[in-house]
């Protein structure tokens, strides 16, 4: 309300300044707008973003067990805990581990489909969705379902190792193994998302110039390399964004797969501040992530921002 | 995450109070929400139907049932005990969990309620019980229930494998019965160590019959070495001791408790450490929804360690309330008296569903299986709750991380009993 009025309020004022109005048009017709609309975008930026930003790294220097308020200071100590920590060093290589992988297999894997799936060809339809609808899928429904599938008991692993009369592997009860069966349903999951990105940025390509390059006699793998890589370029840094950025993210689907075990094999730092923040009722400790987390979310977007996508 | 989660909660709990007040006005109806964790339909339908008469003599009260699943519940119950949404009883554990929920007023004092009338309704429950659930001379919680852990076996296999179970009686007997039925080709114990409680079993049992109760309260309060005293670090030894024979099924690291259970009801496993219900839900989990045939399943207390303080007699296992909610309305109270009175908890205890915190009902537990526990109960020298949720949320969950790392040969004894012990130095910090 109190909006409202102070956008009627400011109209009779800019009416009384016929000087005002003649030296910028533009901000008294953006005024209003600004005024009506920004208030809602900044109040509730304000309060889902900011204010929980600033209240974790408040608690983060307390120790506190969530019920009323924080009393008991302990300076950095949280994070002294934190990164000496093994589960939460974990928790760090595997969200890198996540981000190379997305980039050596995931992102190849998308580009090499689109390229398949972006042409006119019979099916190709049918195809686009069947490789984009694992994406759509609920995180936590991937998650359930490939629990069954790598299920050594009754699962579909248990069904191919039997007919192949070999011994069923146990693979997300297997510390060393469980990783890698976590990574290929993240791959499986998300690489539809990518290849979609692909298809429309091949879609949007200038045919010309890969027509005028197969005039000039170039090979199949020459067009790719040198015409359609640099054109997809953007397309590919931001596919590459994406991905890193999803993998900070990630949560919902390891927690149906594994949650975070066996010995904490499988923590990412979401399911690390879950596991160790919230469920031990360690606040502090789990604000102390969420802030290590929101550092380096944010250094790694602003300078790939910076240094990659300066020009898209 | 957590903040964002925290705000979330205050303005969908705001919507809530907003919506609750306007329907309120339209009817007078109190509503009391009660969230457990009974996953079991049948043991669900004795409640429904507990519900269903409360109901029909009290009109103008409603209750509303929910469930969440354990692991779930008590991994929400700290964010939803803080929101307006919180229930206004719920299920609980007692020990260091309940006891810090209590200490942050998140729930109601419910002592005066209890001792009225001279403790006429405090007086109905088992002294035990009460013991179990009272803090710095407090109560929060409506006593409910009580369990013990004990091993569940399956007959055919102990007769294949050529094991006795009335011999098992002392630890190295245990491990012979265990090598005897790998011998014999049979998985000896299903165990659910993707979720680790299931193993703390083990550890704790084995803690408590080398420490014996005296030198356990002493290794709690951090008398001496605290969880680096010989007996812990012992039992520590001799949970590897039982790891290093490979007993659980196949991928057990990453089975839950139902799956395990499961495994047990299938006939793969032929043993279990696991509660009284173990009969029930063994099947329920197995794959046939049938399981073992009850004459099939035996039951023998967990055994002793030779020469070591602990007493046969001394056990493991639940002390259950009900805790009430600061914000409850008045009728829960009531609601809770009628649920844990001994008319609803013989019903209780007759449906197998559970061994009664109400003094004089255990006649009523007719499954022998269940019998067996009770009478044990009943026989017990020092009854000791489960240590995560004695030792509270953070150290617990640090103690059932220990007692799989152990078993596992992913940590020695003394590593783990160290890492226990950091924890308990990092709570009083």
């Amino acid at each position: 309300m109190t909006n409202f009025s102070a956008a009627t309020a400011a109209g009779p004022v800019a009416e009384a300044r016929p000087s005002a109005r003649r030296k910028s048009p533009t901000v008294r017709g953006r005024l209003p707008v600004l005024v009506l609309f920004l208030p809602p975008a900044l109040l509730l930026f304000t309060i889902f973003v900011i204010l929980p930003m600033g209240e974790a790294a408040f608690y983060s220097l307390y120790r506190w067990d969530g019920y009323g308020l924080p009393t008991q200071f302990v300076g950095l100590r949280n994070f002294e805990v934190l990164f000496k920590n093994s589960a939460f060093l974990t928790a760090l290589k595997n969200n890198f581990l996540i981000i190379v992988v997305s980039l050596i297999f995931q992102i190849p894997l998308a580009l090499w489909l689109a390229t398949m799936l972006a042409t006119r060809i019979k099916g190709v339809v049918f195809f686009r969705l069947i490789f984009f609808l694992p994406y759509v899928l609920a995180d936590v429904a991937a998650g359930l379902i490939w629990r069954f599938v790598y299920d050594g008991d009754y699962g579909l692993f248990a069904a191919i190792a039997g007919l192949l009369g070999v011994e069923t592997p146990y693979v997300l009860a297997d510390k060393d193994l469980a990783i890698y069966a976590v990574l290929a349903v993240i791959v499986w999951k998300y690489f539809g998302f990518h290849m979609m990105l692909f298809i429309a940025g091949l879609q949007s390509l200038d045919r010309s110039v890969l027509e005028a390059a197969e005039i000039d006699g170039a090979t199949g793998w020459q067009r790719f390399r040198f015409v359609t890589l640099p054109l997809l370029s953007s397309t590919l840094r931001l596919s590459v964004f994406f991905a890193v950025v999803g993998s900070l993210q990630l949560f919902d689907m390891i927690m149906p797969l594994t949650g975070g075990g066996p010995f904490n094999s499988t923590q990412t730092m979401v399911t690390f501040l879950y596991n160790f923040g919230v469920t031990r009722m360690q606040v502090g400790l789990g604000s102390a992530v969420g802030v290590v987390l929101f550092v380096i979310c944010v250094t790694l977007a602003f300078s790939y921002k910076r240094i990659f996508m300066r020009n898209d | 995450m957590l903040t964002i989660n925290r705000i979330a909660f205050r303005f969908l709990s705001a919507a809530a109070i907003g919506a609750l007040a306007f329907s309120s006005t339209a009817s007078a109806d109190a509503v009391v929400k009660w969230l457990h964790v009974e996953s079991n339909p049948a043991f669900v339908k004795v409640w429904q139907d507990i519900v269903d008469k409360y109901q029909a003599e009290h009109p103008g009260v409603k209750i509303e049932m929910q469930f969440l699943e354990n692991e779930a519940f008590k991994a929400k119950l700290p964010t939803l005990l803080q929101s307006s949404d919180a229930p206004d009883f719920f299920y609980s554990w007692g020990g260091g969990v309940l006891k810090q929920q209590q200490a942050t007023g998140a729930l109601k004092d419910i002592t005066e309620a209890m001792n009225a009338d001279g403790g006429a309704w405090l007086k109905t429950y088992n002294p035990a019980a009460v013991k179990g659930l009272t803090f710095d001379g407090k109560m929060s919680a409506v006593p409910f229930k009580m369990s013990t852990v004990s091993f569940f076996y399956n007959k055919e296999n102990f007769t294949t494998a050529g094991v006795d179970a009335a011999g098992i009686k002392t630890w190295d007997d245990f491990l012979g019965a265990v090598k005897k039925l790998k011998d014999a080709g049979i998985t000896p114990i299903a165990g659910g160590g993707g979720e680790k409680w299931p193993i703390h079993f083990y550890w704790s049992y084995l803690v408590m019959r080398n420490a014996g109760q005296q030198g356990f309260d002493e290794i709690k309060t951090g008398e001496g070495d605290g969880f680096l005293a010989p007996a812990a670090i012992k039992a520590g030894e001799q949970l590897a001791e039982l790891g290093k024979l490979e007993p659980f099924q196949q991928g057990y690291l990453g089975s839950t408790w139902p799956q395990a259970l499961g495994v047990f009801g299938d006939g793969k496993a032929a043993m279990i450490l696991g509660f009284d219900t173990t009969e029930a839900n063994q099947r329920k989990n197995a794959g046939d929804g049938k399981g073992l045939a009850s004459d099939n399943i035996g039951r023998f207390e967990f055994p002793v360690v030779e020469g070591a303080a602990g007493a046969a007699t001394d056990t493991l296992g639940g002390i259950n309330g009900w805790a009430v909610t600061a914000k409850a309305p008045p009728e829960t109270l009531d609601f809770l008296a009628y649920l844990t009175g001994i008319e609803s908890e013989r019903l209780m205890a007759k449906a197998g569903q559970i061994l009664p915190a109400v003094a004089g009902a255990e006649d009523s537990v007719t499954d022998p299986l269940m019998h067996q526990s009770a009478e044990q109960l009943a026989r017990s020298t020092w009854h000791q709750n489960f240590f995560d949720q004695e030792l509270g949320p953070s150290v617990g969950r640090v103690v059932n991380d220990v007692s799989v790392a152990i078993v596992s040969g992913q940590m020695s004894s003394e590593e783990g009993a160290q890492m226990i012990q950091d924890a308990i130095e990092m709570e009083k910090m």
